[in-house]
C-alpha cells in the first residue's frame, strides 16, 4: 500500500484512539454554539424596569403606565428608588410632584441606551394618559431580518474559531509529540518521503476538522435557525481553505519546538491576537484605524471574513476569488515553509 | 567486499565548552560479519552510529555504506539498511501489525508483515497495541520494524540494554538467523558476554577513539595474561600489591569486592600466591579463578570497568 495512505491511516487510527481528543475536536465548539446560541438569542422584548417614587400621585401614574404592558412598574421611596437605579435594578424614576400634580420628573441615566427609550416611553404614556392628542396616523411594521440576528453573525466567527483551533492544536500537538518521541528521527532513517509525512499530518487533520465545522452549521441551523444564504459549494471550498490554512500554520508554529510546552506558547502567542481582533465575537471595525492594516494581516480575519460573505450575504465562489485566494495562499506558504524549516530530530 | 568504510570520523557537538564526542574513528565492516561496537557510557558509540546511519552529520571524516555516501545517496541507503535506535517510542496506539505495515510501506521491496513478525517472535500479538507490550516485546517490534525491508545491513544500538536473560537470548537468535541468511549487522553494546557471543569482531571504543579492535578471542589473547584470579582476604583492605612482584602475575587491582590479580599460568602462580599470603599473616577467605573476558580486556586497557561510571570531567587525552 502507498506510504502516504499508510502515514494517513496512522494518523486517523490514533486521532479516533484518543478518546479525549475526539470528544473535544467535537463536543467543545458544540457546547460553544449552544451556549453562546441561547444567550444571545434574540428573545421576546422583555418588559423594562420603572420605579415610580411613593406619594398621593404615585398609584394613578403606576397604573397607566403597566397598563402599556412596556413596564413592570415598582412603587418607592425615593432613595431606595435612586439606589436601584445606580445598580442597574431600574432603568428610571417617574416622580409626580406631590405639590405640582400638572408636572412630572424623570431620573435617569442617558448613557444607558435602555435608560433613554425607557424615559421617552413613558413620556408619552403619561402624556396621552394626561390628555395629549397624537397628530399622525402611524403604521408599526414589525420586520425581523433574517441573518441580522447576533447569532447569526456569531456562528461564522465560531467556525472560524474552530477551524483555527482545530489545526493549530490538532497538528502543533501531533507533530511536537512525535518528535519528543524520538519517531521522527525513527522516520527520518526510512526511505519514507518527508513531504509525504508532513501531508498526512494536515490532511489527516482536515478529515476531522471540515465535519466539525458541518456539524455547527446542522446544529445551528436547527436550533437557531441560522440559514446559509449563499450556496454550500462554495462554503465547503472556504471551509476547505480555512482547514488547510490553519494546519499549515500548525506545522510551522510546530516546525521547530521540542517541548509541549514551547509549542503551547507559541500557540497561544498566534492564536490570542486573532482570538480577539479577527471578528469571531464582534466586528474588527471596532478597532480604531490605525490598528486595521494589522487586523487585516491576521490570518483568521479573511477566513471569517469570506465566511460571513458566503453565510450572511449569499456571496457565491465568483465572490469571494480574493479572500479564498488569501486564505489558500496562508496554506500553501505556510506548509512549504515548515517542509523548509521542519526540525526532525 | 565491505559494507560500511569509515575513516577519520569525528564529531564535536557545539556547546559550553564543546563536546568532542568521536575523536577520529577509522574502521571496515565487511559484508556478512557481525560488528561490534562495544565502550561504557558516553563512549561515543551512538554517535558514531547515528553518523553511519546518516542521522547526524560528521564534523569531520568519509563515511560509506556499500560504497555510497550519505551526501549523493542517501535514499538508496536508506532502501537496504535496516535501523533500530537505542532510544524510539514508537505509537503506543497501534498495533504491532499497524506499525510494521507503515514501515513496510516506505521499502521497494521488503518482507510481508507478517512474516517480519513471525521472525521476532511475536505472532501472538499481532494486534495488540505497541502500549500493552512488554519491554522486551517493544525492542523485538523495533527489531522487526529494522528487518522490514530486507535490509542488507543492520544498525542496532544497544539491542538488549534492559532486556531479562531469555529475551536477549531471544535477541540473539533472531540476529543470528538474520547473519546466516547473508546479512551484516552493526551493534553497540556495553554487554562483553554479548559481544564474545556475537560480533565476529570488536572496536573498544572510549572517550571517542578505538583503543582495540579485533576479533573477541583474539582481543583476549592478546593480553600477556588471560586468567583471572580473584581473592578475598582478612583483614579486609590490606593492600596485596607485592603479588605482583610473583612470578606469573601481571597486573593486581583492588574491586573493592575482591582483589583481582591477572595471570598467565594459574598452575605456577597460586602456590606462590597461598605461600605469600600465609607468611603475612593474611587469612585467604575467597578464591576463584576464570578465563579473562572483554571485560577484562577494557580494564587492561583503560583502567576501568565498562560499567564504571566516567570520571566527570574525562582528563582530555591531548585531542
Ligand atoms: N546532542 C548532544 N549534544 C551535546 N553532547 C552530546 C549530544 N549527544 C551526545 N553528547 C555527548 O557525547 C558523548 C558521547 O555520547 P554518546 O551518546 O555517543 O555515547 P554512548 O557511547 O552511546 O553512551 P551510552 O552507552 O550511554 O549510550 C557524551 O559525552 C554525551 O554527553
Ligand atoms: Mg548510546
Amino acid at each position: 500500500m502507498s506510504p502516504f495512505r499508510q502515514l494517513l491511516m496512522s494518523r486517523i487510527r490514533l486521532f479516533l484512539r484518543e478518546p479525549a481528543a475526539v470528544f473535544w475536536v467535537y463536543a467543545f465548539p458544540l457546547v460553544m454554539v449552544f451556549s453562546l446560541g441561547t444567550a444571545f438569542r434574540s428573545q421576546p422584548v422583555e418588559r423594562v424596569l420603572v420605579d415610580v417614587v411613593r406619594n398621593s400621585h404615585a398609584a394613578e401614574a403606576a397604573q397607566a403606565l403597566a397598563e402599556s404592558r412596556l413596564f413592570r412598574v415598582t412603587i418607592t421611596d425615593l432613595p431606595e428608588a435612586q439606589r436601584r437605579l445606580r445598580i442597574g435594578r431600574t432603568e428610571l424614576i417617574v416622580e409626580k410632584p406631590h405639590a405640582d400634580p400638572a408636572s412630572v420628573r424623570y431620573t435617569f441615566d442617558p448613557t444607558r441606551p435602555g435608560s433613554l427609550v425607557a424615559r421617552n416611553a413613558a413620556d408619552d404614556i403619561l402624556q396621552r394618559a394626561a390628555g395629549r392628542r397624537d397628530v399622525l396616523a402611524v403604521t408599526d411594521i414589525r420586520s425581523i431580518q433574517p441573518g441580522g440576528r447576533y447569532i447569526d453573525f456569531l456562528i461564522p466567527g465560531l467556525i472560524g474559531m474552530g477551524l483555527m483551533g482545530g489545526g493549530m492544536w490538532g497538528v502543533g500537538f501531533a507533530t511536537v509529540d512525535l518528535r519528543i518521541r524520538k519517531l521522527l528521527r525513527r522516520l527520518l532513517a526510512t526511505p519514507m518521503k518527508r513531504s509525504h509525512f508532513l501531508g498526512a499530518m494536515i490532511i489527516s487533520r482536515m478529515l476531522f476538522t471540515i465535519p466539525e465545522v458541518f456539524i455547527i452549521v446542522l446544529i445551528s441551523r436547527w436550533f437557531f435557525s441560522v440559514q446559509v444564504q449563499g450556496d454550500l459549494s462554495a462554503l465547503f471550498v472556504v471551509i476547505l481553505g480555512g482547514a488547510i490554512q490553519f494546519s499549515g500554520i500548525g506545522l510551522l508554529v510546530a516546525s521547530r519546538a521540542t517541548t509541549l510546552e514551547t509549542v503551547s506558547g507559541l500557540m497561544n502567542a498566534v492564536m490570542i491576537p486573532m482570538w480577539i481582533a479577527s471578528g469571531i465575537f464582534f466586528s474588527p471595525d471596532r478597532f480604531p484605524d490605525y490598528l486595521q492594516p494589522a487586523i487585516a494581516c491576521l490570518p483568521l480575519t479573511p477566513l471569517i471574513a469570506t465566511l460571513r460573505q458566503v453565510m450572511l450575504e449569499g456571496a457565491g465562489l465568483a465572490d469571494i476569488t480574493i479572500g479564498l485566494g488569501t486564505i489558500f495562499t496562508w496554506g500553501i506558504v505556510t506548509f512549504l515553509l515548515a517542509l523548509k524549516l521542519f526540525r526532525w530530530q | 567486499m565491505t559494507a560500511i568504510s569509515v575513516s577519520g570520523l569525528r564529531k564535536t557537538y557545539p556547546g559550553r565548552p564543546p563536546v568532542e564526542a568521536v575523536r577520529g574513528i577509522d574502521l571496515t565492516v565487511r559484508r556478512g560479519e557481525c560488528f561490534g561496537v562495544l565502550g561504557p557510557n558516553g563512549a561515543g558509540k551512538t554517535t558514531t552510529i547515528e553518523i553511519l546511519e546518516g542521522l547526524l552529520s560528521p564534523t569531520a571524516g568519509r563515511v560509506e555504506v556499500f560504497g555510497m555516501s550519505w551526501d549523493t545517496q542517501a535514499d538508496e541507503i536508506r532502501q537496504v539498511i535496516g535501523i533500530s535506535l537505542q532510544e524510539t517510542r514508537l505509537a503506543e496506539k497501534l498495533s504491532v501489525l499497524e506499525t510494521v505495515t507503515l514501515f513496510r510501506s516506505f521499502y521497494r521491496n521488503g518482507l510481508e508483515p507478517h512474516e517480519a513478525i513471525r521472525r521476532v517472535g511475536l505472532e501472538d500479538k499481532t494486534d495488540a497495541w505497541i502500549r500493552d507490550l512488554s519491554g522486551g516485546q517493544k525492542q523485538r517490534v523495533a527489531v522487526a520494524t529494522a528487518l522490514i525491508g530486507r535490509p542488507q545491513l543492520l544498525f542496532l544500538d544497544e539491542p538488549t540494554t534492559g532486556l531479562d536473560p531469555a529475551s536477549r537470548r531471544d535477541l540473539w537468535g533472531i540476529l543470528t538467523d538474520f547473519r546466516s541468511s547473508g546479512g551484516t549487522i552493526l551493534l553497540t553494546t556495553h554487554y562483553m558476554d554479548e559481544a564474545e557471543r556475537l560480533c565476529d569482531r570488536v572496536a573498544i571504543i572510549d572517550q571517542g577513539r578505538i583503543l582495540a579492535l579485533d576479533s573477541p578471542r583474539q582481543l583476549i589473547r592478546a593480553l600477556q595474561a588471560d586468567h583471572v584470579i580473584e581473592l578475598q582476604v582478612r583483614p579486609e583492605g590490606s593492600d596485596l600489591s607485592f603479588l605482583t612482584d610473583l612470578e606469573s602475575v601481571e597486573q593486581v587491582r583492588d574491586d573493592g569486592e575482591a582483589v583481582c590479580l591477572s595471570v598467565a599460568e594459574p598452575h605456577i602462580a597460586i602456590p606462590r600466591i597461598l605461600e605469600q599470603l600465609a607468611s603475612r599473616g593474611l587469612k585467604l577467605t575467597g578464591l576463584t579463578t576464570r578465563q579473562a573476558s572483554l571485560e577484562d580486556v577494557f580494564v587492561q586497557l583503560t583502567g576501568r570497568h565498562l560499567n564504571d561510571r566516567l570520571p566527570d570531567r574525562p582528563p582530555d587525552s591531548g585531542g
